[in-house]
């Protein structure tokens, strides 16, 4: 590089002026350092410009003094740049805090829930177990009431033997005569086939006279296949048969399942 | 001490070196503010500013990337220009006229004059008035070479040619 023609060319005045990029501006600045009349130029040109410009101040004097005052008064800018980072540190953790506080509400928010949800199960649970705690008491209660039944002495307990149409099935009558009520144990017997039911007749013999006590029309759904019918009879003996649902006036010999008659007879 | 080595001084914050470089510049920067803000009180006020600022933002000037006085007269303009646009100053009704540097110059009485003045004088009288618009808008205005371009619908390149003989000639009249 020609160091004059870098020179007349007029990069110099702009780089005084600052119109030059960062980078040119660097150039200039290692050429000074390495050309001394490239510096000289620079410094003439610099000279020029500010005896140009200060010839446009009214030129009243104003001495370093009345600056040199503020020059280390906190109050001033210097004051601005201590406080800055410190603003912006409170910023952010601010900022952060807020974040923070969010997160930790949402999961506050979140494990509220869980927890509800949980209690709301847990009361089902045991909704649900008090539920069956109480059949299981009521299941007890019945089933002490049987045994009762069953050993009271003035209960008379007729077995039922199985018939022709059902050679397989037995049953049990226990007979309360003080409470005209009797107890029927149908374990023995089959489920009914459908649309039909069983019912019990009380019978008396010479002549042959039943008498329907009801139909069994829980067979299915009861679980302890226990029984209970009025019956103010002078009953000879008990008779199943099986009927179409609702029951019939008068037994239907032919789909009789268990009979059985009074031991004292 | 030369400007250099006041300037580096300056960095390390010695009053002493910053107090020289006030004097040094301290008209300059108070001709250029005058030159906006056209008022005596305001321009002293805003350069005293000026040279308060640029001590407490001494670690920010990067010797590399221009000249001390180039940071300096960038700071007085923005400074000045800033001042134009705020509230007080539009409602305080100063009247920016647009005459020329050259102007204010020759308005001075001479009474005061130094050697520089009448130097000076003597170079604005016969300055071409292509060299009073290229200076205006590159020293005093601080618009770019782009800028002044297209105020004054010339090439970049004239500009620059331009300038550098104006400068030549301002030198050979005060240095």
């Amino acid at each position: 590089m020609n160091i004059n023609d870098y020179i007349n060319s007029g990069i110099l005045e702009l780089y005084v002026a600052g119109q030059l990029s960062e980078k040119e501006s660097s150039e200039v600045y290692d050429l000074m350092l390495k050309h001394p009349e490239v510096l000289k130029e620079v410094l003439e040109i610099e000279a020029a410009i500010v005896k140009l410009t200060a010839s446009v101040s009214p030129k009243k004097d104003i001495a370093f003094n009345t600056i040199k005052g503020r020059l280390n008064n906190n109050t001033d800018s210097k004051v601005i740049s201590l406080n800055r980072p410190k603003t912006q540190w409170l910023n952010y953790s601010g900022w952060a805090a807020a974040v923070v506080l969010a997160g930790g509400l949402i999961w506050t928010i979140n494990q509220k829930s869980h927890l509800e949800n949980q209690i709301q199960t847990v009361n089902t649970e045991k909704d649900f177990l008090e539920i069956q705690m109480e059949t299981s008491k009521t299941d007890l209660a019945e089933t002490k009431n049987l045994l009762n039944i069953i050993r009271d002495k003035s209960i008379i307990n007729i077995p039922l033997e199985g018939q022709a149409a059902a050679p397989g099935a037995f049953a049990n009558v226990y007979w309360d005569k003080k409470d005209d009520t009797v107890y029927l144990d149908l374990q023995g017997l089959p489920e009914p086939p459908k649309g039909k039911v069983y019912q019990v007749w009380s019978l008396t013999l010479n002549p042959l006279t039943p008498t329907s006590l009801g139909t069994i029309d829980d067979f299915i759904q009861d679980d302890n296949k226990i029984f209970k019918l009025k019956n103010a009879n002078q009953s000879q003996a008990f008779g199943i048969t099986l009927e179409p649902a609702g029951g019939s006036l008068s037994p239907t010999l032919e789909q009789l399942y268990t009979l059985g008659a009074l031991a004292s007879l | 001490m030369d400007i250099d080595n006041l300037v580096v001084q300056f960095k390390k914050k010695d009053e002493k070196a910053f107090e020289k470089l006030y004097d040094m510049y301290k008209d300059s920067m108070h001709g250029v503010i005058y030159n906006i803000v056209r008022d005596n009180d305001i321009a002293e006020e805003i350069m005293q500013d000026v040279f308060i600022k640029a001590w407490h933002k001494a670690d920010s000037y990067d010797v590399k990337k221009g000249r001390f006085f180039t940071w300096l007269i960038n700071i007085a303009r923005n400074a000045a220009i800033d001042k134009t646009r705020s509230k007080s100053f539009k409602n305080s009704g100063k009247n920016l006229n647009s005459d020329f540097f050259v102007d204010i110059i020759q308005s001075h009485d001479s009474l005061d004059d130094s050697t520089d003045a009448i130097g000076i004088k003597k170079f604005v009288d016969k300055l071409a008035k292509k060299c009073i618009e290229v200076i205006e808008l590159l020293y005093f205005k601080g618009f770019t070479q782009k800028e002044a371009s297209e105020e004054l619908d010339m090439p970049i390149g004239t500009i620059k040619t331009r300038n550098r003989n104006c400068i030549k000639e301002l030198r050979e009249a005060v240095l």
